[in-house]
Formats: structure tokens, C-alpha cells, sequence
């Protein structure tokens, strides 16, 4: 779970990394009277979780409470990559002498929590790892004893951090991996972290994100998730404990386990349709998880056909297949259905679809292709 | 011959007593898995199964008692950690955990105190893995195998499965097949079970299933090319998947640009993979390369 910047502040602040502390506005009124309590110029921020805010107008100066007020009215309501800016960040403008970069990463390839360091700091990461890898350090950590003082320093003299700066360094970097761990994070950068004119070391700009195995211990971050970025069906999806992403396209699917749920995406393309949604029902297919997946696939409107494809292996075919004949049966909207049961007892699975005047299929590539051609048929008739 | 897992197999069961751990458990012991323990804290001396299987309440008191070699893993996310960490403190060298959504950093722990203590881990959240006609380890239906020469090794479940059975179907059988897990930090890595099937005198060919995320799949494709002489055929899944999201599998997310299912299919063609655009093609590709 990505985290707001302004969240990201919150908990780096708690461990003791320097910033200068600013106020979320939801309203122009509200960001002047920040701007008024802050004093001095102002940096206006939209809080939104996709990339390139600032190139987008969603990142404005602001040399006065009006000028806030003024650029704060630009920003809310803004379409930034397809989400409407609700919130804002006031924070006071610092001058900058100086631009770093600073983060962690739960590192796949090296199974370690590693270090990621960089004297260009103000632009992402991927970009100067494309441009001048030499200028990016990067430091697996101890899965065991984590973050120890060779690191820092090692990190500290790699950025050519000033002899009098090195002290609140090591507190900045030790605040970020103790809100790393703390927070179960997969990634928390601070960029920029800055020297100022008058020589202070601040975290200009940070983003956490959460490893979502980790929520359920951690019910004070999941508070900190922002509706405002979630389709409404992914939340629904959510909280049915469901695995949902919603697509583009006009074919639902209804599948269990990940990788055959990416797999019948991928043959959805390859069968010349475009997958509505990515949907992973889990284990055992029920009744009332059909239901429920069925009713998150058909609130888009887009949706045309669903192709539900369930390899049962242990669990009885015939099973899902009444499972899913039931659920259908209570759904508001009707679509052309094709459904794939393999497993225990496909050919009882296959009658009682059949029967309930379902499309069955028994490869999935045909299965695709019978979903494609439903759709079409289905968008011809509406159309 | 196989990998793993085989009839000297003596498998334990922490979780046994779940609803989870019972039913495959069961299913395991029908394929002829020689499960000899379980363990449920607080239960030890009853049975489970039908008092076929004795249960104990420590990993220690079960290995004494019954010789086991391997563990299989069915505990909730929160206690998996301390059962991996119990199996290797009690000596099991092989330990395949199912469990899914375990936090990372735990995880990050765990598998380098295992791996310090020289013990195999395969997953977490995994099916574990068959050695066709021996031992079944995990929760891989049983019915969709064939005993032949080609080995497999994967990232997913059922996508496993459908590959599984597209085989048999095909009349290609399968000696070991491996699932090592979803998530961003698992035991085992593809290169490692390659290099086993690799070593393997009853696997003949080999698969890979793989999807988008990480750079496992660069990996193995840089290990196939120096090592493997065997014919290989592969299937990466989610070339429609949207980048920034995690498609279900923790690990399953496209980031920075990398991960993508088609930097992978490159690098696995680079290496002389024959790669599928649907998984129903694996059977004549492996076919077209000569396997029988």
C-alpha cells in the first residue's frame, strides 16, 4: 500500500528524521489559513500517489497567504494522470544548497533491506540509475543485525555529506530504517533530502509504501489508506478478500490462483479481446465469494462477457459449478457467461452449466476465444 | 530418480490438525506420501487421520521420535515464521511451507538463519512439490501427474497445475515438479531448481513457468545458457498485467520498468528457450525439441 506524502512525513517524523512541518488543506480557505500560520513563502503540494506531480502543475510556490490560497485553488480539483487532487500539502519553502537521495528497498535479488544512495537528489531514481549509475550507491543491510555505523558512514562520505552535517545524517538515515522496520515498509525514500543555505540537513519530500502482508499487524497504517486513489470496486473487491485490479477492457474474469488469473488475461489478448479486470477468487471457489466476485466484475459498465475459468484440482468441479450457477442467478445485470471447470468431476460440472444455459469450454485457449466472441456479439447487440 | 522429495521421504505436518493441514495432508498420504508426524502444539499424543499419523507438540519431540526428513508447513501467516525457525533449530533438512502472506522482513529473516543452517527451504506461499509416482509434498492435486522425464519448476499454483495436466494430456509425463513460491522472498530459486533437474539422471527436459516481478527469470535464463544442456520449454505469465500493481502474488508487480513479462520471454529465448504464447503450446514444444 502506497502512502500519501504527507503520511510518509508523519511517520518519519515520528522517528526523528528533520523536516519542517507543514498542514494538509482540502480547501483553498484552508491553505491560506495554513500558509498564514506557517509565515514566509510556502510550498504548495498536491498529495496524490501517482508519479510526475510536479511536471503535471500539482507542486507551486507561494510567497504570501493569498498567493497560497490562490495556488492552492489551481491545484484541488486538478486531473493528474486520472486523479483528481483532493488534498494538499502546505509546508514552508526551504532555500536549497544542496540535493540528495535517500531511501530503502526490500531487495529481491540480494534478500536484504538494502540502501539506496545518491548525491543527485530531486529526480527519481530510475532515472539516474539510467543516466549515471556511478552517481548511486547501493548497500545491502544485514537481514540480521540491520543498519550499523560502517554503513552510515560509508553512505555519508559516498554523498560527500559536510563534516558538521554527519552527526544528523546518521540520525536521518538511522530514522528512516527504524520507520522502515517498524512500518513492515517495501520501500521508504526521502527525495530531496536537502542541505539548506543556512546549513540544515531536511527532508523535503518522502513516500512510503507498505508490505501489505504486513497490514493486518499494523491497524493504525491501514487507517492511513486513501480511499480517494481506489477504484470503488477495488475497495469492495478488498474487503470481500478478493483479488482485484480493474482493467480497460470488455471481458470480466473470474479465475483462482494469480498466475492462471494473469495467464487467462494474457489469452484474452492473445484471442484479440481486452481483459475488464484482473480477479483472483482464491482457494475452494464458494458460493458466496462467487457472488461476490460476479457482482464486483459486472459494476463495470464495460463489461460485456465474463470468462470464468476455475482448475479445481482437489475441489469438486460440480461444486463450483452450482456455486457458480447459483450466484448467477441472484446477479442484477446479465451477461453472456464461459465458464472452464477442470478438476474432480468436470464432466457433472460441465452438465450442470450446460444446463443452466452457461457457454462451457474445455481448453482454455477455446474458452478465450469463446469469451472474445461473445463479447463482440454482446457489444453488437447493444450498439 | 528425482529431486527432493522420494519414497525415503519421511514427511511432518506442522498445522496437521488445521482444516488446511488435515485435507491435504489426507490427500498426501493417498498419493502414498509417507507422512510419519504432526505437529500441533498442545496436542501432542493424539493422533490425526484417522489415528494413522501420531501428533506432537514440538518439532524436537516428533524428529525423535518418527526420524522425519521433511516438513510441510500449513500454519497460519502469523505463526510460520517460528514453525520454519522450529524445523530448522530441530535439524529437518527439508522444509516446504505453504503458508501464504507472510511480512517480508519476516521472511528476510528467516531464510537467512535457514540458509546459515544449511537447510532447504522451498516457498513460502507454494504448493510444494510431486515427485511423480513417490512422494506428493503440498497441496498439487495428485490426479493431474504422469510419471515421465520432463521436470518443472514454477512460480504459481494452479497455472502449475493447468501446465501439469496439458502435459499428461499430452501424454508427456513428469518427474519432479517444483513450486517455489510467489512471493518476493522465497527458499528457493529458480536457478537452484534448475540446477538440481539439471543434475537429475530421470529428467530429461525441462519447464519453467514464471510471471512478471523481480529478475528471477533473467537469472535462470543466464544459468540455462552457461549450464543446461537439456531441452527446455517456458511460459511467463502476465503480459497484459498493468505496471504498479501487484497481480495477486506479492511478488507479481511490475516496478521502475523492470519485471516486465517481455524482458523475461527475451531473456529466455536468448537462452535458447522455447517460449509459449499459451501454456496448451507446451507439449509440442517440448515435443518439437525431441522429448518423448
Amino acid at each position: 500500500m502506497k502512502l500519501q506524502e504527507y503520511r510518509s512525513k508523519e511517520i518519519l517524523a515520528r522517528h526523528g528524521v528533520p523536516m519542517l512541518a507543514g498542514e494538509t488543506a482540502t480547501t483553498p480557505a484552508e491553505a491560506r489559513g495554513a500558509a498564514e500560520r506557517i509565515g514566509g513563502p510556502v510550498v504548495v503540494k498536491a498529495q496524490v500517489l501517482v508519479g510526475g506531480r510536479g511536471k503535471a502543475g500539482g507542486v507551486k510556490l507561494a510567497a504570501s497567504p493569498e498567493e497560497a490560497e490562490a495556488r492552492a485553488g489551481e491545484i484541488i480539483g486538478l486531473d493528474i494522470k486520472g486523479v483528481t487532487v483532493k488534498t494538499v500539502l502546505v509546508a514552508p519553502a526551504a532555500d536549497i544548497a544542496k540535493e540528495f537521495y535517500l531511501g530503502l528497498i526490500l531487495d529481491r535479488a540480494a534478500r536484504a533491506v538494502t540502501l539506496i544512495a545518491s548525491p543527485e537528489g530531486g529526480v527519481e531514481i530510475e532515472e539516474t540509475a539510467r543516466t549515471n549509475p556511478q552517481a548511486i550507491l547501493r548497500l545491502p543491510l544485514h537481514a540480521l543485525i540491520g543498519l550499523q555505523p560502517h554503513n552510515v558512514r560509508r553512505a555519508s562520505f559516498f554523498l560527500g555529506i559536510p563534516a558538521e552535517l554527519r552527526r544528523d545524517f546518521g540520525a536521518v538515515l538511522d530514522g528512516l530504517h527504524r520507520a522502515f522496520v517498524e512500518a513492515d515498509a517495501d520501500l521508504a525514500e526521502i527525495n530531496p533530502l536537502v542541505i539548506t543555505d543556512d546549513g540544515r540537513l531536511l527532508a523535503l519530500d518522502a513516500k512510503i509504501v507498505l508490505d501489505d502482508s504486513a497490514l493486518p499487524r499494523h491497524p493504525d497504517l491501514e487507517d492511513m489508506r486513501d480511499l480517494n486513489e481506489e477504484e470503488p470496486s477495488e475497495t469492495a473487491a478488498r474487503e470481500a478478500g478478493i483479488n482485484f485490479i480493474k482493467l480497460d477492457g470488455s471481458i470480466g474474469c473470474m479465475v483462482n490462483g494469480a498466475g492462471l488469473a494473469m495467464t487467462t488475461m494474457d489469452l484474452v489478448k492473445l484471442a484479440g479481446g481486452e481483459p475488464a479486470n484482473f480477479l483472483d477468487i482464491g482457494g475452494g471457489a464458494k458460493a458466496d465469494r462467487v457472488l461476490a466476485a460476479f457482482r464486483i466484475i459486472l459494476d463495470d459498465p464495460n463489461v460485456k462477457a465474463i470468462l470464468v475459468n476455475i482448475f479445481g484440482g482437489i475441489t469438486r468441479g460440480d461444486e463450483v459449478a452450482r456455486g457458480i450457477v447459483e450466484a448467477r442467478a441472484g446477479l442484477e445485470r446479465e451477461v453472456p457467461m464461459v465458464v472452464r471447470i477442470v478438476g474432480t468431476n468436470a464432466a457433472e460440472a460441465a452438465e450442470i452449466l450446460r444446463q443452466a444455459n452457461l457457454i462451457t469450454a474445455t481448453s482454455l485457449d477455446d474458452a478465450a476465444a469463446r469469451a472474445v466472441a461473445a463479447a463482440s456479439r454482446a457489444s453488437g447487440a447493444t450498439a | 530418480m528425482s529431486v527432493l522429495v522420494n519414497r525415503d521421504t519421511r514427511l511432518l505436518v506442522q498445522g496437521i490438525t488445521g482444516r488446511e493441514g488435515e485435507f491435504h495432508s489426507s490427500a498426501m498420504l493417498e498419493y502414498g506420501t509417507d507422512i510419519v508426524a504432526g505437529v500441533t502444539p498442545g496436542k501432542g499424543g493424539q493422533t490425526a487421520l484417522d489415528g494413522r499419523v501420531p501428533v506432537f507438540d514440538t518439532v524436537v519431540d516428533a524428529v525423535r521420535e518418527t526420524g522425519a526428513n521433511a516438513t510441510c508447513i500449513f500454519v497460519p501467516a502469523g505463526a510460520a515464521p517460528d514453525a520454519m525457525l522450529e524445523a530448522a533449530e530441530a535439524g529437518v533438512p527439508l522444509v516446504i511451507c505453504i503458508t501464504e502472506g507472510i511480512p517480508a522482513l519476516d521472511m528476510l529473516r528467516v531464510y537467512h538463519v535457514l540458509r546459515a543452517a544449511g537447510v532447504r527451504l522451498i516457498g513460502p506461499n507454494c504448493p510444494g512439490l510431486t515427485s511423480v509416482g513417490e512422494a506428493k509434498v503440498g497441496i498439487i492435486p495428485g490426479n493431474i501427474h504422469r510419471a515421465g522425464p520432463v521436470g518443472l519448476v514454477s512460480r504459481s499454483g494452479t497455472l502449475t497445475y493447468e501446465v501439469v495436466q496439458a502435459m499428461t494430456d499430452a501424454g508427456l509425463g513428469q518427474s519432479t515438479c517444483v513450486g517455489i513460491g510467489g512471493d518476493p522472498i522465497v527458499g528457493t530459486s529458480f536457478v537452484d531448481v534448475l540446477d538440481m533437474l539439471n543434475h537429475d539422471p530421470a529428467t530429461e527436459a525441462i519447464v519453467m513457468i514464471g510471471e512478471i516481478g523481480g529478475e528471477e527469470e533473467e537469472r535462470a535464463a543466464a544459468f540455462v545458457q552457461r549450464e543446461v544442456r537439456k531441452p527446455m520449454a517456458a511460459f511467463i505469465a502476465g503480459r497484459t498485467a498493468p505496471p504498479g500493481r501487484r497481480m495477486g502474488h506479492a511478488g507479481a508487480i511490475i516496478s521502475g520498468g523492470a519485471g516486465t513479462a517481455e524482458s523475461k520471454r527475451a531473456a529466455l529465448e536468448a537462452a535458447g528457450i522455447a517460449v509459449a504464447d499459451s501454456p496448451s503450446q507446451i507439449p509440442q514444444l517440448l515435443r518439437a525439441a525431441g522429448v518423448r
